[in-house]
């Protein structure tokens, strides 16, 4: 009796994962598409682009667009191309993130190792930083920076990220070192560790995965970033996000599309490459922090 | 003067009193075990004493010298955690090591010391592991020699063992009462195994709902436990505690035990402390452990007052070097040690030997020990 309705399970078995596999595909398809219409316009001379086969492979296959995109493009007044705005974008992430990284793992390592009375009420708050609609804010933050000497500025940019970055980099934080044994804290501060040594020894060591989580999650969102970006920013901080804006509105004539493809690619290339490069670890360090707690 | 003094410790957790005024004291190289049942606070009277708990009120003092303000770092003890709380990210050289680096101890001498600690421990081939690759027992050396290496006045030890399987937990403890009878240091032990307390303590506290029960040499705690909760406790198999009557015959004060289905049994208590004559005809607690109620031949000969009477035997359980009857005497089933040649059968009657100058009497409202 068994081995047939086992026979019958297996080949049920095999049905299901085809479809599941079909499926998956499909999505993959659909997902993928965009780029690949993107990427495929970018090589193109633009005339090829009017012709109006978006899907089609490029006749004449050229790079001019992503060099034109890149340092020559007109942007805004001038023709710059994206160049200098990617720089203000990595100066303006490459801070912000680091800033709100640290601050969020020592937030989380006093929330959860040092206790103090109303911490709960203290963690609420920053929470607030992660749902909070950032329209509300412009106002108010736009007058600090004023006062603070730094509108217009990248420093100011990275001011407003870290602090608005600052509840999600506590929340991950807090919840990855809730399920970190507290016994490994007291032994430390047996063995005469201070309140830095105990950080920088014992828990940031094994703070890896929720280290790479963080740091996508707020690299993402901060390049990404548009609100702030065209709220705070003046002629000589613009981030690319802004510039590929002004790149696609400002083009006098004809709309080069295939330079305004390669743009957007570029602009999107820094989160791509911090996803594939640690994309792994990142599905890792969520998946050890919720398995741990 | 002891070497570690607790004077009236009270301990709370925002509203909640946790340690209730406990008082205590151990000699220097003593072992004190703490013992109690879940959630009594052996642990947090362990933390204060380490240090990583504030407390509320009351003194700790080691040697003469009051500690309560110190940094645990700074009150020369080393404790060992229930969960061994081994640093993932480093080796076992590291872990044993780390203490000193902090304190910047240089380095050859650090080596030397942990090599020291490893010999000692026999590890010395576990050094360059992290602690995720080693056993359970392994584990535990490890976080002893973290201990050891530090040459501390007082040892703590929090629940050491419970994480290890049955026999490695028998091995390790006789591994601990060695060290202790080389080393010398004073040791404060907390374990809820009343037989681990047994064999390693020179002293033992019992504590309940965080009130100090009891605070005595094993031997004291197991013979003259002060309550129902130590006598009840402590000893396994439990002490039997019965129902039972003080009654009279003649001039001679006697106890009267219920029997099902059969006249009550009663014991001539010649001689018996005036504490109880105040209790004739009231109703009482008799306590008498197993091994104090067994059969005629395997009693002991040199016990002043023997009685022995005929019982009904509903159970044999035979444990390979005893056997253990159970009787029905004041409605509860009372446990009888006898030799493991001993002929007994269940459903029989058979003559147990009450060796009566074991028995303990307590008063039933208030738990408390009368004689
Ligand atoms: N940080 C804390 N805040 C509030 N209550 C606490 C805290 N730590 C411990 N308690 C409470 O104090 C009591 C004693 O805890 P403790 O850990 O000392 O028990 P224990 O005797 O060691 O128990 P076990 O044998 O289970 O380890 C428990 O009721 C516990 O809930
Ligand atoms: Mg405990």
């Amino acid at each position: 009796m068994s081995a047939p309705s086992q026979d019958v399970a297996t080949r049920n078995g095999v049905f299901v994962r085809a479809l599941v596999y079909v499926l998956l595909i499909l999505f993959a398809v659909y997902y993928l598409l965009p780029l690949y219409v993107m990427v495929v316009n970018s090589l193109k001379p633009l005339d090829e682009i009017r012709q109006g086969n978006m899907l089609a492979l490029p006749q004449q296959w050229t790079i001019a667009p992503w060099l034109s995109a890149w340092s020559t493009a007109q942007i805004g007044v001038s023709p710059t191309g994206l160049k200098p705005y990617f720089l203000n974008s990595v100066l303006m992430v490459v801070p912000a993130v680091a800033i709100s990284t640290v601050l969020g793992a020592l937030n989380g390592y006093v929330l959860t190792k040092w206790r103090f009375k109303g911490d709960n009420i203290v963690f609420g708050m920053m929470l607030l930083a992660c749902f909070i609609p950032f329209q509300i804010v412009l106002i108010p933050s736009a007058r600090i920076l004023g006062l603070l000497g730094l509108a217009g500025t990248v420093p100011g940019l990275v001011l407003i990220h870290a602090i608005y970055g600052l509840g999600f980099t506590t929340l991950f934080f807090r919840n990855y070192y809730e399920a970190f044994p507290t016994e490994l804290v007291k032994a430390a501060q047996i063995d005469g560790a201070s309140f830095f040594q105990i950080f920088r020894r014992i828990l940031l060591p094994s703070s890896g995965p929720i280290i790479v989580v963080t740091v996508i999650w707020q690299f993402t969102n901060i390049w990404n970033d548009f609100l702030f970006g065209s709220s705070f920013s003046s002629v000589d901080s613009i981030p690319i996000t802004v510039a590929l804006n002004n790149l696609v509105n400002s083009s006098t004539g004809v709309k080069e599309y295939n330079v305004h493809f390669a743009g957007a690619i570029l602009a999107a290339l820094p989160t791509l490459i911090v996803y594939i490069v640690s994309g792994r670890y990142f599905v890792r360090g969520l998946m050890a922090g919720a398995v741990k707690g | 003067m002891s070497f570690l003094e607790i004077d009236n410790l009270e301990k709370s957790f925002g509203t909640t009193r946790i340690l209730k005024g406990v008082t205590l004291g151990i000699e220097e190289g003593g072992f004190l075990v703490l013992v109690g049942p879940s959630g009594c606070g052996k642990s947090t009277l362990l933390n204060t004493i380490a240090g990583l708990e504030q407390i509320t009120s009351g003194e700790i003092r080691i040697a003469g010298k009051r500690v309560n303000e110190l940094h645990p770092s700074k009150r020369d003890i080393a404790m060992v955690f229930q969960s061994y709380a081994l640093y993932p990210n480093m080796t076992v050289g590291e872990n044993i090591g780390f203490g000193m680096e902090i304190r910047g101890v240089p380095k050859p001498e650090r080596d030397k010391a942990i090599a020291d600690v490893a010999q000692l421990l026999q590890i010395s081939h576990l050094l360059d592991r992290k602690p995720s690759q080693l056993s359970g027992g392994q584990r535990q050396r490890v976080a002893m020699g973290r201990a050891l290496v530090r040459k501390p006045q007082v040892f703590l030890f929090d629940e050491p063992l419970s994480n290890l399987d049955a026999k490695l937990r028998i091995d390790m403890r006789t591994e601990i009462k060695r060290l202790h009878q080389r080393m010398k240091t004073t040791i404060v032990y907390v374990t809820h195994d009343q037989i681990e307390a047994m064999t390693l303590a020179t002293k033992i506290a019992v504590l309940k709902d965080g009130v100090l029960q009891q605070f005595g040499t094993p031997a004291e705690i197991y013979n003259n436990p002060v309550n129902m909760f130590v006598a009840d406790f402590m000893g396994s198999p439990a002490m039997n505690l019965v129902p039972a009557t003080i009654g009279q015959s003649g001039s001679e004060a006697t106890v009267e035990l219920t029997r099902a289905g059969s006249t009550p049994v009663s014991l001539a208590l010649n001689g018996a402390s005036n504490a109880l004559s105040a209790y004739r005809g009231k109703e009482v607690v008799f306590g008498i452990r197993p091994e104090a109620l067994t059969d005629p031949d395997g009693a002991d000969r040199n016990a002043k007052h023997l009685v022995t009477t005929d019982c009904h035997i509903e159970v044999v359980e035979p444990a390979g070097s005893d056997t253990f009857a159970v009787t029905n005497l004041g409605g509860k089933g009372v446990v009888a040690r006898l030799r493991a040649d001993a002929h007994i059968k269940p459903g029989a009657t058979a003559p147990l030997t009450f060796n009566l100058t074991k028995a303990v009497f307590f008063d039933p409202a208030t738990q408390e020990r009368i004689a």
